[in-house]
């Protein structure tokens, strides 16, 4: 809407204070973080998208799984030896199933909030005035897409399922027998229990499980998965960044034991 | 024990003013309403402030602290330096009526554009029948004390006022949710929330919660909630399939 001279004048009679805010407390801080964790994350997220490490022992790269492409996944990564993509998909793994994660993350109720505020400034943070002269939130092309968040959680939930089950794999030793647990057994469980709790604890599927109610009464079941959700999602902003967190050190870390870096015995 | 304190405070009318300042005596336990009280009271008998409860209950004493909106009758002198500057300005979203008093009737225009409950036909005062979980997650909204504070830290109209007449803001988003929300409303409020009420220029980014004194999660259980049921109404092509196929009334 185009802004006329009655609304200006309105706008004038709100006191005139000739500054951006008048906030004494370090509020800048909290954007300038939070870009600067999200940036970290792309930059990890780009590199390890190339990389065709994925494979250390039983361990499985979280960034490449699952790995579908039978020219650049190992016997060991493929999800249940299965691999779609044949021969003639020739790139890294990881670009065929990175954009259902990162679509889901992008539209994350939480993540909207954070890159809204660090990235675009809209606004960098409460009662700071934006720099921007014009705003149509989410009301219209590009942004009204972020509606498809649900279609990415859908997808997301399975391949938090999947990371859990190559957690469950990686009590196998190298030859395939179980009972080993390394350090990366470790890092591999508490990355998938991080990832499903924030995958769970989604806006998205606490609206599916019984949000879109209104007699919870009537749907007993529903309503205690309602329950559990909204526990989740109190903390979804903090299973967001540990969920993050882990999985940039899971995938380091499958990555450079395959590459030979880290190698102490019990890796 | 008491000290002298710096404060800095926004006079004048119908947005023209300026920040004055004042040094003025604060005793122990005081809150920010206080001091004003005693500005007052001891320097400046015509500076104008809405206030009534002092107990952060009726959301009247709404102003903005050190550039925060909050309600000077629950601000605690003791959270800040002795020697610190103590800026006090009027809700910066509304129009200036008096120095820290504003024009708050935008909020009123707003809540008259909710259409209100409206249960069944055949459903008589008396005979509505609900159980406490069919309730609870809207009773949450009832705590709203409209001190308008989520009002006004919003961007959407903070930032731009040619907005206001599309948005209607977090409080009535959040009333909007409540009544879309109880088992015997019947109004079909979601396309109404997108269309007339600006939902979609809510971009989550949540000052609404962190400034309501109430603590509600304004943005979590109402706003998102809110979002999501227009999703299943106007995005979603399986949720439409299937009240198609199954019949299902929206």
């Amino acid at each position: 809407m185009t802004q006329t001279t009655a609304e200006s004048a309105v706008r004038k009679q709100r006191a005139q204070i000739r500054v951006r805010t008048l906030r004494t407390d370090r509020w800048w801080l909290a954007p300038v973080l939070t870009f600067a964790g999200l940036f970290l994350f792309l930059i990890y997220g780009f590199w390890a998208m190339f990389d065709l490490s994925i494979l250390a022992g039983s361990y499985i790269a979280p960034f490449s799984s699952p790995c579908l492409a039978a020219a650049t996944c190992p016997e060991g990564a493929r999800l249940f030896g299965f691999a779609p993509f044949g021969d003639w998909y020739t790139l890294p793994p990881g670009l065929l199933i990175l954009a259902f994660p990162g679509g889901f993350r992008f539209t994350c109720y939480y993540y909207r909030k954070s890159y809204y505020r660090s990235w675009w400034m809209s606004p960098p943070a409460c009662s700071v005035a934006e720099p921007h002269s014009k705003y149509t939130g989410e009301s219209r092309l590009p942004l009204i897409l972020q509606n498809v968040h649900r279609y990415f959680f859908y997808v997301a939930a399975i391949i938090g399922l999947i990371l859990t089950y190559d957690a469950v794999l990686s009590f196998r030793d190298a030859d395939g027998n179980w009972g080993h647990v390394g350090l990366g057994t470790v890092i591999l469980v508490v990355n998938a229990v991080l990832v499903l709790c924030y995958t769970f604890g989604c806006h998205s599927c606490r609206h599916i499980t019984a949000g879109r109610l209104n007699h919870f009464s009537r749907h007993p079941l529903r309503y205690k998965a309602w329950t559990l959700v909204s526990k989740l999602n109190a903390r979804h902003q903090q299973f967001a960044w540990a969920s993050m967190v882990s999985i940039v050190v899971a995938d380091l870390y499958v990555r450079l034991v395959a590459k030979g870096v880290i190698n102490f015995p019990f890796a | 024990m008491g000290y002298k304190a710096k404060f800095r405070v926004w006079r004048g009318e119908g947005g023209e003013g300026r920040l004055e300042d004042f040094t003025v005596e604060v005793n122990e336990g005081e809150v920010v309403l206080d001091v004003i009280h005693r500005l007052q009271a001891t320097q400046t008998p015509d500076l104008a402030v809405r206030w009534n409860c002092k107990a952060g209950k009726c959301g009247s004493c709404s102003m903005e602290i050190n550039g925060k909106p909050r309600l000077g009758c629950m601000t605690r002198m003791s959270t800040f330096e002795e020697d610190e500057t103590i800026t006090v300005t009027p809700l910066r979203t509304f129009p200036v009526i008096k120095d820290l008093v504003t024009d708050v009737s935008f909020n009123y225009q707003k809540a008259r554009e909710v259409p209100s409950f409206t249960p069944p036909a055949d459903v008589k005062p008396g005979e509505y029948r609900m159980q406490q979980i069919d309730v609870e997650r809207s009773q949450e909204f009832r705590k709203c004390i409209e001190c308008y504070m989520c009002q006004n830290v919003c961007h959407v109209i903070r930032d731009h006022e040619e907005n206001k007449p599309n948005f209607s803001g977090p409080r009535y988003l959040m009333r909007i949710a409540e009544l879309d929300m109880h088992p015997y409303d019947v109004l079909d409020r979601k396309e109404s929330a997108q269309e007339d009420h600006g939902l979609s220029y809510c971009n989550i980014t949540k000052c609404c919660t962190e400034v309501c004194p109430e603590h509600i999660k304004i943005t979590d259980n109402a706003l998102i909630p809110m979002k999501e049921r227009v999703v299943d109404r106007k995005y979603d092509p399986l949720v439409w399939l299937g009240s198609k196929i199954f019949k299902r009334q929206h």
